[in-house]
């Protein structure tokens, strides 16, 4: 019988397979009897697994503070404290003695005493000090037991893995080859798992609560990543649908990949940038396999997030030297922080209710808060030493705030040429436009701006007056509305007459229909998620910008949505058959009356709230 | 043989748990004396963090601190500073 669970989209695409759960480990602890000449034997080997775990846990402790770059260590800190108590220890000596049986047996019945009597008290905080005491008495026993640390995920074959949660450890070992997909029970967007399946480019659903309780090891599932749908024991039609979607997917990334080195040029020699939008780190593999020249988003809010304190400015900084250095030559450019209102002052995690996009958040939170503010740009200062990064103020509403920024930013300049630290003195700052008296106000703003990026993501709400969030009008959003291409040609024609440049990092850049009207009208840059690099490039190479001149032209005259939707539709058709004849059937799902999944493009924007999570 | 004792009613938010309790086995770990903690009639060992966890300490409640040792007022004053803050 076919069933659905949800959970969060957390990496995009498409998985098909068998389900294998990923088991619990679980001992066979023996008991034997002990002599009396055994016991300081046995009570040395309880001291050596003692030290040994203590060792295995402050690496550990070491590595994920190194890496994961958030207070996550510390809770490593309860587990050191569990492995010295002298209760613990003291109990477990004293009952070798009297019951003279082997260690490992009476330290597991010790544990599972104070675990049982912890696990009586009704208190929230404790049931997760349980989970460490656990996790720590299994590490022990296991050097008691002398069982080298096992690998969860010895793979021999092609499977979805389904666990309660991920570890660092446990994603660290599996093998990319034989993981089609992932879902679990536990996780946000922001996860590590999430983290790691979009690195990993592993289609990913989190936060299902449900997974594990309800798919059994070899089950069949979809894994929707794009979508957050699991589906579980499909019907064979749908089992169809899914694959026919999985192969088309798997064409498109082939077919694209070849040209992957090749500049964004159209062929009459009109170069644009095509840059991604990412948030973490790590998915900067990603940009340059899908032939990205930069990022042209770097969006900072979930580092801010699933922690107890706000990041240093040297925890800031690490991140941003590391995405400058390794994205060199090319730039990044880094929003400043998007997020704010009074949840986020308090540090309260109220899923699900993130500041309204018409309150206090992004550059008013900041402009009110420039401790916070400065911390940020201070350390992305500093990083401009390692490589071409760029600073982008989001939710920029007039020249006032522009200028306050930047008289802020000043400040940390001051502040940090008093300290004695080098930065990019010239360092480029831009402004999201985003806002509509923004757009309106284009030709002020490129008096002092150095660049534009579009974010149409949150233009077109405020213009059309929609919040896609709530089902009732998320149908009005449409990129295709006569005033999106007007204001945005408006934008692009002031940056142009100012002499600087404009891109777009909204979802709009990554839609191959709207791809030749953007590029007809001037747009210099189009950022987007990774994997969509390769398709609108394509599109770039296949058409010329004359033609691409000419459909804006023709588009910007029209009155409807829907004209516009069909006409932008069937240019991109008519260019593809034209150049490239054998990628035409690659844009199906493309033509406006299309209820197929491709229409559907990976939506990586936090602020659509339509996630449980954040 | 110095004794203090102490009788202090909890305030932090969280109780006698979690960080609270870490932080108060780590300091109680510090001294020569032995800590005693008594809730509700039930003795726990200051210096070991499962004790402390087991005897379920909640804001509001009011334990006992006894300790035993050269250093036995520090360790009171010290634990008691802990146990004041929210």
């Amino acid at each position: 019988m076919s069933r659905v669970i949800r959970g969060l989209a957390a990496a995009s695409g498409i998985g098909i397979g068998p389900a294998w759960r990923a088991g619990k480990e679980d001992f066979i602890i023996p008991k034997n009897k002990i002599s009396e000449e055994d016991i300081p034997l046995q009570i040395q080997l309880f001291t050596d697994s003692l030290i040994k775990t203590r060792k295995e846990i402050k690496d550990l402790q070491r590595k994920i503070s190194a890496e994961m770059q958030d207070g996550k260590a510390e809770i490593f800190d309860a587990h050191l404290l569990v492995l010295e108590d002298r209760m613990l220890v003291g109990e477990v000596v004293s009952r070798l003695k009297e019951e003279r049986l082997n260690v490992a047996f009476v330290f597991s019945r010790v544990l599972k005493k104070y675990i049982e009597i912890l696990s009586k008290i009704e208190d929230q905080y404790l049931k997760e000090r349980i989970s460490d005491i656990s996790d720590v008495g299994k590490r022990i026993l296991r050097h008691l037991l002398n069982k080298s640390h096992p690998s969860r995920f010895d793979l021999k074959e092609k499977v979805i893995v389904i666990a309660h949660d991920l570890s660092p450890s446990d994603t660290a070992t599996m093998h990319k080859k034989n993981v089609i997909a992932f879902v679990t029970d536990m996780g946000g967007k922001t996860s590590h798992t999430a983290i790691m399946a979009k690195a990993m480019e592993i289609p990913a659903v989190v936060g299902t609560v449900e997974a594990t309780s309800k798919i059994e090891s070899g089950d069949t599932l979809i894994v929707d990543g794009s979508s957050g749908l699991v589906i579980i024991n499909p019907d064979e039609e749908t089992l169809r649908a899914y694959r026919d979607e999985e192969k088309h997917l798997r064409g498109i990334a082939e077919a694209f990949i070849c040209d992957k080195d090749l500049p964004a040029e159209t062929c009459d020699r009109h170069r644009v940038e095509i840059t991604a939008n990412i948030e973490f780190p790590e998915e900067v593999g990603s940009v340059k396999l899908h032939g990205g020249e930069g990022i042209g988003l770097y969006r900072t809010e979930f580092f801010y997030m699933n922690r107890k304190n706000l990041p240093t400015e040297q925890e800031h900084y690490e991140v941003y030297k590391y995405l400058a250095e390794s994205i060199r030559p090319h730039q990044a450019t880094i929003r400043t922080l998007d997020l704010g209102g009074d949840k986020f002052l308090s540090r309260v995690q109220v899923p699900g209710k993130m500041e309204s996009f018409l309150g206090w958040r992004a550059i008013r939170f900041c402009l009110n808060h420039p401790d916070i503010f400065k911390t940020q740009l201070r350390a992305v200062l500093r990083a401009s030493v390692h490589g071409d990064l760029r600073l982008m103020y989001p939710m920029i509403s007039g020249i006032e705030e522009l200028r306050q920024a930047n008289e802020i930013l000043e400040e940390s300049k001051k502040e940090l040429r008093a300290r004695g630290i080098a930065f990019n003195e010239n360092i480029k700052v831009g402004v999201m436009i985003e806002v509509p008296s923004a757009a309106t106000t284009a030709d002020i703003l490129a008096q002092e701006a150095d660049f534009f990026s579009i974010g149409t993501n949150d233009l077109i709400q405020y213009s059309l007056a929609v919040d896609r969030t709530n089902e009732k009008v998320a149908h009005l959003y449409k990129p295709a509305h006569p005033a999106v291409l007007r204001i945005v040609k408006h934008v692009i024609d002031a940056a142009h007459k100012a002499g600087i440049r404009v891109g777009m990092c909204g979802e709009m850049a990554g839609e191959p229909n709207f791809a030749l009207m953007l590029l007809g009208l001037g747009l210099d840059e189009f950022s987007m998620p990774a994997p969509i690099i390769p398709r609108i490039k394509n599109i770039i190479r296949a058409a010329s910008f004359e033609e691409a001149q000419a459909v804006a032209n023709e588009a910007i005259k029209l009155s409807t949505c829907r004209e516009v939707e069909e006409f932008v539709h069937s240019e991109l058709k008519r260019v593809i058959k034209k150049r490239k004849g054998d990628l035409y059937n690659l844009y199906k799902g493309t033509d406006p009356d299309s209820t197929g999944f491709w229409s559907r493009v990976p939506r990586a924007d936090i602020h659509t709230g339509k996630d449980k999570d954040h | 043989m110095a004794f203090a004792e102490r009788k202090i009613e909890v305030k932090n938010k969280v109780g006698l748990h979690a960080r609270p309790a870490a932080l108060f086995v780590q300091t109680a770990n510090k001294f020569n004396s032995s800590i005693n903690v008594i809730c509700n009639e039930i003795s726990a060992d200051g210096k070991s963090i499962i004790g402390i966890l087991m005897l379920g300490a909640n804001q509001g409640t009011t334990i006992i601190i006894k300790a035993e040792g050269e250093d036995a007022q520090l360790a009171i004053a010290e634990l008691e500073k802990l146990l004041i803050e929210e």
